[in-house]
């Protein structure tokens, strides 16, 4: 198992590279740079930039130095947040964006698995029919359109929840953000497990546990949900991964400082670094939570196992 | 029944707990939306007006805005100008000091004047302060520091000489470039100056919290000279970005002011809020800019025409629901020492007639129906305003001329870095917010020899002449008068045809008092203050 986890972990090491190399010179064919504003720059100040920043030099030894940088975890500055550098950006804004994921993740796991479950319990029922209507909506309204509407209704009309910021940190701050960013992946989790469900259901060694006359509840919870979780478990890394690094919609209608926005941003100002910054932490979430479903599926699958 | 009594106690009961008891404030916060994350608050790194609300906050230069907007002493008391312009001697309040107690001295401002010359700051602004004797210079390398147009004559005698006469110099220190920072705290924290908890200002507050994106905290300074008459204690900003979040965080009434919100939600706000939304023109011009390098651009006719058959009434009311005013010259008005500006010739006359002699000049230039092909590409940065003035305007002159009319949009670093490095283009949209309050910043666009800024690459010697005319001329009168002609030679030659004057769109709560709407869109703090 731990020699396992050590050969992914390698195995990270050129992923990352291939990431970061594609990356670094895709981004060089945007038009313009991160100077190029509104209001264009006298060419002396412009000159003057491009200096202090190192962005006169040929790009491959931009991107030398960006390698050796990024290797001793300088991820270099912000070209166009000055006060502070990526690192830093990406340090401040990271906790709140996993503490608001953590909770949604949470959310839509617990929420989805079970209203999935109860769903394909009462195949066809009025129920099922409920459950995947609303996951319906879950999955095709999208969260810029229930962001706003909730706080139309829970801050504006009722007054009960602020509309947006991070506040003191309280959790009535995050109650309106973590719906809007749980709803879709809850219906897509509520999907997935009635699906799995309704196959588990129906197979041989569900059927002879019935017919020994199992409670049902056993039945379900410890035999039929093991396999029905496998595909829930493989959506739940690409899930956790997005969830977790911030969603630049939710953190823009509720105003969270979080680095969800740092992705849009970076792009449309060209801030190099920052784009960098972020793709890498992506990348690394990524991989992480790919490793930790491959270590949940050896535990769930018996035919899994990482010797 | 009795259950749906108790769904609704514990729904009240739940929505009690959420809100919260909150405590009676003694203290006066004001809440302000700022419409982004300042990227920096740098005085040498700022360019942007968000980062300008705060800056001018924390840190008070030579000369300041009022509430009302006009220019007024700040940090400098009084000011001698000797007799050829040159020389400026400002007295600094005996009084200013810095929020660490320590006094603003004469040579804070010459370090702080040097530091944002300097090559190696790399100042974005550096040029608000080119007036400066060999200011351009020593920002090009060419000349070492010291060697910029800054004296302390003594602790609160700062001597400034420039490289020729400027009449807005004032304008220009009243300008976020030109604030001040402490030497002493530059020398001991360098670029870790700016955060909270180090930061030492000279303005009516000082930071004490940032959280990028979320929210950013200032406190009364109470070593600023004028602390007595500052009534709030405490102002947080909030870099609200999206604008439809920022009205909702109003309509919460968990922001006292937002800066900007869409246009269309004017009407709709109006019916709710009243005179609570503000809609003050302000010094920014919307503009086309013909490419005066090819045809039919070349012909002044061609120009012309196209320009008057842009129905600006309908673009100022329909797409900016009357946020935007329409625009017959460069210089935009209310500008104290300009007055009212040389507007074209056409811009008394109705749409109808304007239309008229527009389809006349382009038969006459030999364009358009019966003529040569009109071919017409307008390219505009990705925004969905500039969209539908691009439509409309399209529409317009299909109807007028019968011309072909395409759209390309790129997003703005790729539009602007395209135009400024003399991309050739038909019709091109762009924008000027001013930099300081004179009509010489607008006018300077259109100079033949601002290359990067004369994106039509108008050239024009007579026009050059009386720019350089109006640099030299002492009195304020008589050159506000070569202004006024120089603006008349470029509305009769329309390189660029303005379109629209824009409006700063502010929602006030009728909690804040003190403010006043003003075209500089200038509003310290330190003038306002809120309701119990």
């Amino acid at each position: 198992m731990i020699a396992f986890i050590l050969r992914r972990l390698a195995s990270a090491v050129p992923t990352l590279f291939i990431v970061v190399t594609i990356s670094f010179f895709l981004m060089r064919f945007a038009p313009g740079g991160p100077f190029n504003l509104e209001r264009p720059l006298p060419p002396a100040t412009m000159e003057n930039l491009m200096r202090t920043y190192h962005l006169d030099q040929p790009l491959w030894r931009q991107y030398m130095t960006y390698l050796g940088n990024a290797v001793t975890g300088d991820f270099g500055p912000s070209y166009i947040y000055h006060d502070n550098n990526v690192a830093q950006l990406i340090g401040k804004g990271l906790p709140y964006s996993m503490e608001l994921g953590f909770y949604a993740l949470l959310l839509a796991v617990i929420g989805g698995v079970i209203a999935g479950t109860v769903a394909a319990l009462k195949q066809n029922s009025l129920i099922d029919f409920a459950v995947m209507s609303v996951s319906t909506i879950g999955v095709t309204v999208p969260n810029f359109v229930v962001g706003p509407v909730l706080t139309l209704i829970f801050a504006i009309m009722l007054s009960w929840l602020p509309a947006g910021g991070w506040g003191d940190g309280s959790f009535r701050f995050l109650i309106l953000p973590i719906i809007a960013l749980a709803l879709p992946q809850l219906a897509v989790f509520a999907r997935l497990t009635r699906g799995s469900m309704i196959e588990a259901l129906n197979t041989d060694h569900i059927r002879t546990a019935k017919a020994y006359g199992l409670p049902v509840r056993s039945v379900v919870i410890t035999h039929a949900m093991r396999g029905a979780l496998l595909p829930v478990v493989s959506y739940l890394a690409p899930c956790a991964a997005a969830l977790l690094t911030g969603s630049a919609v939710v953190e823009t209608i509720f105003t969270i400082p979080g680095v969800g926005r740092y992705f849009v941003l970076g792009a449309i100002n060209r801030d190099y670094t920052l784009v960098m910054g972020t793709v890498i932490l992506v990348a690394i979430f990524v991989i992480v939570f790919n490793l930790v479903v491959d270590i949940l599926y050896g535990l769930l699958d018996p035919r899994v196992r990482h010797d | 029944m009795a259950s749906l009594k108790l769904k609704l106690s514990a729904a009240a009961l739940i929505g009690s707990l959420l809100i919260g008891v909150s405590p009676a404030l003694a203290e006066a916060v004001l809440h302000r939306g700022n419409a982004g994350e300042p990227q920096t608050l740098d005085q040498a790194h700022t360019s942007i007006n968000i980062e300008e609300f705060i800056l001018k906050d924390l840190y008070e230069g030579l000369t300041i805005y009022d509430a009302a907007g006009k220019i007024v002493p700040g940090a400098a008391e009084t000011w001698d100008l000797s007799d050829d312009g040159i020389v400026y001697t400002f007295k600094l309040r005996a009084d200013a000091k810095w929020s660490d107690g320590s006094p603003v001295t004469a040579e804070d401002f010459a370090f702080s004047f040097r530091r944002v010359e300097d090559p190696k700051t790399a100042a974005e602004y550096a040029n608000i302060l080119f007036p400066i004797k060999n200011a351009e210079k020593v920002n090009k390398g060419e000349l070492p520091v010291d060697q910029l147009g800054v004296k302390a004559v003594d602790e609160k005698t700062l001597e400034i000489t420039l490289e020729r006469p400027t009449p807005f110099f004032l304008e220009l220190l009243a300008h976020q470039t030109a604030l001040p920072v402490s030497k002493a705290s530059v020398e001991k924290n360098s670029a870790d100056f700016v955060k909270p908890g180090v930061m030492v200002s000279n303005g009516a507050f000082r930071l004490t919290a940032h959280v990028p994106n979320d929210s950013l905290t200032v406190e009364k300074n109470t070593h600023y000279w004028d602390a007595a008459n500052v009534k709030l204690d405490k102002v947080i900003f909030y870099p609200i970005d999206d604008q439809a979040a920022s009205v909702r965080r109003f309509e919460a009434k968990e922001m006292d002011l937002v800066y900007n919100f869409s246009a269309d939600q004017i009407d709709r706000l109006r019916k709710s809020y009243g005179d609570q939304v503000h809609v003050s023109p302000t010094l920014a011009t919307y503009y086309y800019a013909f490419d005066t390098r090819q045809e039919p651009y070349s012909d002044v006719r061609v120009r012309r025409a196209l320009s008057m058959a842009v129905d600006r009434d309908f673009l100022a009311n329909e797409i900016y629901s009357g946020s935007q005013v329409p625009a017959y010259s460069m210089v935009p008005p209310g500008i104290e020492s300009y007055g009212e500006p040389s507007k074209a010739d056409f811009a008394d006359t109705s749409q109808l007639d304007r239309e008229d002699k527009a389809i006349e000049l382009m038969k006459e230039a030999g364009y358009g129906e019966g003529g040569k092909p009109l071919n017409i590409e307008i390219r505009y940065n990705t925004n969905p305003n500039h969209e539908r003035v691009a439509t409309a305007v399209a529409d317009m002159w299909k109807n007028t001329f019968g011309a072909k009319v395409s759209l390309v949009n790129l997003d703005v670093s790729s539009h602007y870095a395209y135009l400024q490095e003399g991309g050739k283009f038909n019709v091109a949209r762009a924008g000027w917010v001013a930099d300081y309050a004179d009509a010489e910043n607008f006018l300077a666009l259109s100079v033949s020899t601002n290359k990067t800024f004369n994106y039509g690459h108008f050239e024009n010697a007579e026009y050059d002449a009386l720019m350089k005319k109006s640099y030299e001329e002492q009195d304020p009168a008589a050159r506000s008068k070569v202004l006024h002609e120089a603006e008349a030679l470029l509305m009769k030659e329309q390189p660029i045809a303005p379109l629209l004057t824009q409006a700063d769109l502010w929602l006030v709560s009728e909690r804040v008092k003190g403010w006043q709407d003003n075209s500089p869109n200038q509003h310290l703090s330190r003038f306002l203050s809120v309701a119990e």
